[in-house]
């Protein structure tokens, strides 16, 4: 009953997306009041239709209703009440459901907060919005429906997938996905803008705080899917470059270069046309990302069980949204009003750099990731193109970006004056010093001094600038927030990737082992039960001569009903190192297999991230505190300091 | 309309062709083919379980067959590959992988054995050193110890009437 | 900041100390793909034919073979797929080149931009 009841309100929310999709567009097109204002009370009742489908699709996880298929496939009677919850979205049919209703919900929340918009523009992105939300909708309803029957119903269901019985896994996908599906409404609001009468910048200052928000959502939910896969998987990886991941991180990056060019793209109209193109590509990239982990043409640890028709439909899809909308650009985009001249050196010149640099890192992911999809249906060979690639083209393309983040904000618009930098010298090459002098005492390659090098000027640099503009530290948190997030982040992915150790291990229980300074003492063995699996825990006793003894307690769990073995590992972690324990396979002696890893500074690649997110989240915030303000005031203007010059 | 304005769009045509290609011509399922195939075959320098005479005979078209006891379609194909061996007067070279001298001879007397000579490769060395990927796989060696064919999974009657015959035919007669 | 030093200086002591072999196996295997899996590489997989593979490098570094030498067989064993990071030849050459051919790209973008005529803005920012 409540499938139906599911299903039933998923059709309707498709028939009012159409509605939307039309009505309001054609209205704003003909100047039709009475259609234009169907927009927002549309976007309102696809929300509740689509929140009633998802309630009808969480009920139904809860009392596991195996008659669904999909509920069959994916819970079962002994999985923890919690997961039978996020388990709605463990799965291809569910996870899509969840995509459409971030869509609906980012739709609403528009209607719901512009009624100081005018009234055809606000109808113009409604029905854009409508437009995605139509194609999402039909391709659930028609290949994808999580409420189709299964009969005669299964006694007992298949259970989630043990690797999302987690609470990383719960939070992950609603996070990412609230990131995004969130670059869809800069994407509506872009397309509105471009069919409009006049191209002005306007349609910049409101889709800002959008798109900061579905920024800053991004931001975590990449961040968290590294943090449980980190502790998740097993062996200590956090990054791996897997197709998945690059479907994600690419509108990240271009994201990253849109909120750049959103924030000043009303004062200086060379950004407006970056603007458009940008907001219009990482939604397209949110789009193939969707595609890429549904349709099976690149392998990936996190697909799911692909299907070329379904792969088709959504190719279609994305191939009308974004052909459609990058002719629209092509068409209208020439009326921006031209950009003024700016020397090289000026903030504008660093502003495009920071655009290229970032474009660029973009095609090259995906470059690396089509690559091999490419190369074998266009000339027959068989190649594969992992972390190895990307750790070596990714980080020159990355590291001088992140060196020039910090002369933004110091230097001047429209001119060039290199004698204000001049103070700021000592500290390029103090920070340079440091890094090589470090790289040198520790053994470590070339990148890693030039990630240190990086990592430190920008981290030292945004704390001189913190300190330079402290009085306007309500305008400018967000910005130091995001920037020293990212050196951070860059130091502590340099510092543990080149100093990171691995040992391993054959104990017995009872036996104790010397990790360098450390002891390691293995306790006890003991078999565990869980709600839906059985394990073998190991506690371990790590002991820093000189210091407390840390407990460690490493599982090794066998799932019952999909006979998944599952490794959970152990983690200690500090501000200056993790310690990482996992248990490996029992040898006929009774001996376990233990890995040890020391992460010197993995807290600092979370730290950063979390910094970032913070500073997006205050810069959404401190937007709507402020009142309307005067033109000159719209963007970050550095108090007068001698350094820095006064155009 | 300026060029560089149609510059998106037209990566984005050339992007949703390639992708639209890889759909309907990929198949992530289909068997990559041998890098040995062509080469020499590899050497097998590993323990005799049972059989007689050389691993890999000079002169005459041969098959080499991985196996192990602890593989369901390597049991059904035994069959198949005697029927291989007695209508095409061919040589068949059990490879028994990751079982012990005991694993392989007991399932070779429950279930029969086919091979001309059994090779016992208890870490896969040899295994590796044929890039197989799993059990069971099947090669043709020709006269000139060419590897000229791998067939992956167990090897049916079809298989038999229309791929491993009709080649080891040709091969013989070359 | 006893912590950090200590924590460095650690660090620094333990690479000394961790088995080197151990540390070339682990680097090497994170460049194989193992080939029977789902885009994992061979360190992280614990698939039969990846913890072969694993003891071959094992063997073979042990044994004074090169690292080359070793990618080399296995790439004539299994092709090139079994490389995440394939070489550079005809059939890579726009894997390998398009990054520095974007970077040009940009870096002309850039060029062009920077000193295009056009208005100058008046007045204060």
């Amino acid at each position: 009953m409540i499938g139906e009841l599911g299903q039933f309100a998923l059709l309707l929310a498709l028939a009012a997306a159409v509605a939307q999709a039309v009505l309001p567009l054609w209205g704003a097109q003909r100047g039709q009041r009475r259609w234009m204002a169907l927009a927002r009370p549309l976007a309102a009742v696809g929300f509740v239709l689509l929140s009633t489908a998802l309630a009808a699709l969480v009920a139904s996880f809860v009392q596991v209703d195996t008659s669904l298929a999909y509920v069959a496939a994916n819970a079962s009677q002994e999985l923890p009440l919690g997961y039978r919850i996020t388990a709605t979205w463990g799965g291809h049919e569910g996870s899509l459901l969840l995509w459409a209703w971030m869509l609906s919900a980012w739709g609403a929340l528009v209607a719901a907060r512009s009624a100081a918009l005018p009234a055809a523009f606000a109808a113009r992105v409604q029905g854009v919005l409508g437009f995605v939300a139509a194609g999402f909708l039909a391709f659930i309803a028609f290949t994808s429906n999580p409420f189709g029957r299964l009969l005669p119903a299964p006694t007992e269901g298949r259970d989630l997938n043990p690797l999302l019985q987690d609470p990383g896994m719960a939070a992950h996908p609603p996070l990412l996905y609230l990131g995004y599906v969130g670059f869809a409404v800069g994407f509506a609001f872009a397309v509105a803008a471009l069919l409009e009468d006049e191209l002005s910048p306007r349609w910049t200052r409101w889709a800002r705080p959008w798109v900061l928000a579905a920024w800053s959502a991004l931001t975590a939910g990449i961040g968290l899917g590294s943090f449980w896969a980190y502790y998740e998987l097993g062996w200590g990886g956090f990054w791996f470059w897997d197709a998945v991941e690059n479907a994600a991180f690419m509108p990240w990056l271009l994201g990253t270069a849109l909120i750049h060019s959103l924030a000043v793209a009303e004062k200086r109209p060379g950004f407006l046309r970056w603007s458009l193109l940008l907001a219009l590509l990482s939604f397209s990239l949110s789009l193939l990302g969707t595609f890429l982990v549904r349709s099976g043409v690149v392998s990936s640890v996190h697909a799911f069980a692909s299907d070329p028709a379904r792969g088709l439909f959504i190719l279609a899809l994305l191939a009308v949204s974004v052909g459609g909308s990058l002719a629209l650009y092509a068409w209208r985009a020439h009326r921006a009003p031209p950009a003024e001249r700016f020397a090289l050196g000026s903030r504008e010149s660093l502003l495009l750099l920071n655009n290229l640099l970032l474009a660029t890192a973009t095609a090259t992911v995906l470059l690396g990731t089509l690559y091999p999809l490419a190369a074998e249906v266009l000339g027959g060979l068989r190649l594969s193109v992992g972390a190895p690639y990307f750790d070596t083209v990714f980080p020159p393309l990355m590291l001088p970006l992140v060196a020039l983040m910090v002369l933004g904000p110091l230097v001047p618009w429209a001119r060039a004056r290199w004698a204000g930098l001049r103070r700021w010298l000592p500290v390029a090459l103090g920070a340079l010093a440091a890094a090589v002098a470090l790289a040198l005492g520790l053994q470590a390659s070339l990148w890693t001094a030039a990630g240190l090098a990086a990592g430190l000027w920008a981290w030292v640099g945004t704390l001189l600038l913190a300190w330079q503009q402290r009085r306007a530290w309500r305008q400018e948190l967000p910005l130091w927030l995001a920037h020293a997030g990212v050196a951070v982040f860059v130091l502590g992915v340099t510092l543990v990737r080149s100093l990171e150790q691995t040992h391993d291990l054959q104990l017995a229980p009872g036996e104790q082992a010397r990790v360098g300074a450390q002891g390691l003492v293995f306790q006890r063995l003991e078999a565990v039960n869980g709600p839906n699996y059985r394990a073998a825990r190991a506690t371990l006793s790590w002991q820093r001569d000189g210091a407390a003894p840390l407990q460690l307690e490493p599982e090794k769990r066998v799932y019952g009903r999909r006979q998944m073995v599952m490794t959970e590992a152990a983690i200690s972690r500090g501000p200056w190192r993790d310690v990482y324990v996992s248990l490996g396979d029992a040898a006929a002696d009774g001996r376990w297999a233990l890995r040890v890893q020391i992460k010197p500074f993995m807290s600092w690649v979370w730290a950063g991230v979390l910094a970032m997110t913070a500073g997006g989240l205050w810069a959404v915030a401190a937007r709507r505190r402020r009142p309307a303000l005067a033109p000159q005031q719209l963007e970050p203007t550095p108090l007068s300091v001698p350094t820095l010059s006064t155009p | 309309m300026k060029l560089s304005a149609l510059l998106p769009l037209a990566l984005a045509a050339a992007l949703v062709g390639l992708l639209a290609r890889g759909l309907l011509q990929h198949d992530a399922q289909a068997e990559p083919p041998s890098p040995l195939i062509g080469k020499p075959a590899p050497a097998l320098d590993l323990q005799r379980l049972g059989g007689d005479g050389t691993a890999a005979p000079q002169g005459e078209v041969w098959v080499l067959n991985v196996f192990a006891s602890w593989c369901a379609p390597c049991r059904a194909e035994l069959p198949v590959l005697g029927e291989l061996a007695s209508q095409a007067g061919v040589r068949i070279v059990g490879l028994d992988y990751r079982d012990t001298a005991e694993q392989g001879a007991a399932f070779l007397r429950r279930h029969g054995d086919p091979y001309a000579l059994t090779l016992l490769d208890p870490q896969g060395r040899g295994s590796l050193a044929w890039g197989v990927t799993g059990v069971p796989e099947t090669f043709v060696i020709d006269r000139r110890g060419i590897v000229r064919l791998r067939h992956t999974g167990p090897v049916t009657a079809e298989d038999l009437q229309q791929r491993l015959l009709p080649l080891i035919k040709k091969l013989q007669h070359a | 900041m006893r912590s950090l030093g200590a924590a460095l200086l650690l660090s620094a002591s333990l690479a000394v100390q961790a088995s080197d072999l151990d540390q070339r196996v682990e680097r090497l295997a994170r460049e194989l793909r193992c080939v029977v899996c789902n885009g994992q590489s061979v360190a992280e997989s614990n698939a039969q034919l990846a913890l072969d593979m694993k003891a071959l490098l094992r063997e073979g570094l042990a044994a004074g073979r090169s690292e080359d030498e070793l990618r080399a067989e296995l790439v004539q064993r299994y092709g090139e797929q079994v490389l995440f990071r394939p070489g550079l030849h005809a059939g890579t050459a726009p894997l390998w080149f398009g990054p520095l051919a974007l970077l040009a790209a940009g870096g002309l973008i850039y060029w062009r931009q920077a000193r295009r005529e056009g208005p100058v803005r008046k007045g204060p920012a």
